[in-house]
């Protein structure tokens, strides 16, 4: 690192700024910009507050945080411990169990609906045992829009803690085991810590998409207000008969996230990214 | 051997193959550049023609596309499904779109309303509704009164939808309060539900069930408590190709495209 300072305090004709890649990178930047500018641009401002603080708005905001919340903590509960076991244990078929776990990543928010249906549905693999067992059906429930947000969303924080537990210096952890640490006490105390910021990195990543899960909610659990009918439910919806009102929504869901990113420290997403801004 | 004339079958052979040859040479110089070129005199249509229409008009409509295309070789159609007034609103937001075909006269005047129709629409199918059940029908409907059973899971679409419309004016003219497990964003929503078995019975159009092709049954709902929707078809003002808008409007009300529509369980006035 010291090298390459000196290096680069040396020969000035490196430190020019490299304008065809920062006018690329300004493209780029623009082609992001411009939708939400455009959002902004079409909202209309003079009933924003009220065409916000309709029920039907203020129902589904309200439980688009809950299911979210929800999805985001049952995917810190199974999500850890699925990670540890990838990072850590060699067992035969591993990288088939992975690719398994990982799969509703790139699969289409809706293919993972139908295939929710296949296992929890009324006439899917569990549905008739879940129903005599817990009286629940899946389908058409609040349980179940958290149920589809946690499938879609727990493969961004497995992914992103396992690649920290990878990363780690497990000699840290062995030798808090030799100091006569607990496993539980060891893992509390040593690993935790060190993969802190990979874990907040992707519980607020899971968050965020559970946040904006739209098509494996809505082949799943349906859509029904209060129930099942989450933020870009409404908004879908409300795009054919109130614009107006899915405009609005549309920001408050922006500004939503666009505060959680911009609130994480850039320490959590990564390491000391922030940018000197001496030249 | 081979120094012996060819012997009978060999010549046989030998003819055989060069007249198929022929046929081939024939066939690919007969099919190839005159096709569209005798094709060409009878039309001039060309380009690319966008047509939205509802998602209830899918099987129909995509026969009718063949077969425009068949006759109109160098316009290339594609057509657009999805519930109308979602369609309604991507052509107020100036989707390329040069016809729409919408499931009712509310959103056909929405985008009337916008300056954006060119003449008047035309009504080219009716459709009525039925109730829709899971093959072999297992919650044993009957009539549109069983559907206010609480135990059964009814699913339909924001009455801003035109079938969720439409449903909910059936049930009100029979009088009935029925409690929906969900509001699908479309009919096919509903299709989907019932037909897996999700949902135990919906309200949609006869045609929809005809599309399911007996994943799903109807129940039929009698004429005096039924409703006709009617299906308006118009060019959009913004079209590039207003002349084959044109002449796909007259297809779909031509003799051959009502016989398309009919096969799909649509009424044609």
């Amino acid at each position: 690192m010291n090298q390459l300072r000196s290096t680069r305090k040396r020969s000035v004709g490196l430190r020019r700024p490299p304008v065809a890649i920062i006018a690329i990178a300004a493209i780029a930047i623009a082609f992001f910009m411009l939708p939400f500018i455009g959002l902004l641009w079409r909202v209309p401002w003079s009933d924003a507050w009220s065409l916000f603080t309709t029920t039907s708005s203020l129902t589904a905001l309200r439980l688009s945080l809950e299911t979210s919340l929800w999805a985001t903590g049952l995917s810190i509960l199974f999500g850890v411990p699925l990670a540890w076991v990838l990072a850590r244990f060699g067992f035969p078929g591993r990288r088939i169990v992975r690719a398994l776990c990982l799969l509703s990543l790139v699969l289409p928010p809706v293919v993972g609906g139908v295939a929710l249906f296949a296992a929890y549905g009324r006439r899917g693999l569990l549905g008739d045992s879940l129903f005599e067992l817990f009286g629940v059906r899946l389908p058409f429930s609040t349980a179940g829009v958290v149920l589809a947000q946690t499938f879609i969303a727990m493969p961004f924080l497995v992914l992103t803690v396992e690649a920290a537990l990878r990363g780690l210096d497990q000699r840290a952890e062995d030798a808090a085991r030799t100091l006569g640490a607990s496993r539980w006490y060891a893992f509390r105390r040593v690993t935790l810590p060190a993969i802190r910021p990979a874990l907040i990195a992707g519980a607020v990543l899971a968050w965020a998409r559970a946040l904006g899960e739209f098509g494996a909610t809505i082949t799943f659990a349906g859509n029904f207000p209060g129930r099942t009918q989450t933020m870009p439910l409404s908004v879908y919806l409300a795009l054919e008969s109130n614009p107006g009102q899915a405009l609005v929504l549309s920001v408050v869901m922006i500004a939503i996230s666009f505060g959680v990113l911009l609130s994480l420290r850039d320490q959590w997403l990564g390491g000391s990214t922030t940018p000197r801004t001496s030249r | 051997m081979t120094t012996e004339a060819p012997t009978n079958r060999q010549r046989a052979r030998r003819i055989l193959g060069s007249s198929l040859l022929t046929l081939v040479a024939v066939v690919v110089v007969a099919c190839g550049p005159s096709d569209s070129t005798s094709n060409d005199s009878g039309t001039s249509l060309a380009g690319s023609l966008t047509v939205s229409a509802a998602a209830s008009l899918q099987g129909a409509f995509t026969d009718i596309e063949v077969a425009f295309e068949k006759a109109h070789p160098r316009l290339n159609v594609t057509v657009n499904f999805g519930a109308s007034p979602t369609l309604a609103q991507q052509i107020i937001d100036a989707a390329p779109v040069d016809v729409f075909a919408s499931a009712d006269e509310a959103t056909m005047e929405k985008v009337a309303d916008e300056k954006l129709l060119n003449g008047a629409p035309t009504i080219f199918a009716t459709n009525s509704l039925e109730i829709i059940v899971r093959k072999g029908n297992p919650s044993k409907i009957t009539s549109l009164t069983d559907l206010s059973t609480s135990r059964l899971l009814y699913v339909t679409c924001a009455p801003e939808v035109p079938i969720g419309k439409y449903a909910g004016q059936v049930l009100q003219k029979a009088a009935l309060t029925v409690r929906p497990a969900s509001f699908e964003p479309d009919v096919k929503g509903i299709v989907a539900k019932v037909a897996s078995g999700e949902a135990d019975a919906g309200i949609v159009y006869a045609t929809d069930i005809n599309a399911t092709k007996g994943a799903a049954e109807g129940v039929v709902i009698p004429p005096n408590a039924n409703i006709t929707a009617e299906y308006p078809i118009a060019r959009i003002s913004t079209s590039a190709n207003s002349a084959a808008a044109q002449a796909w409007i007259a297809f779909v009300t031509s003799n051959e495209g009502r016989a398309i529509l009919r096969g799909y369980g649509f009424g044609t006035p």
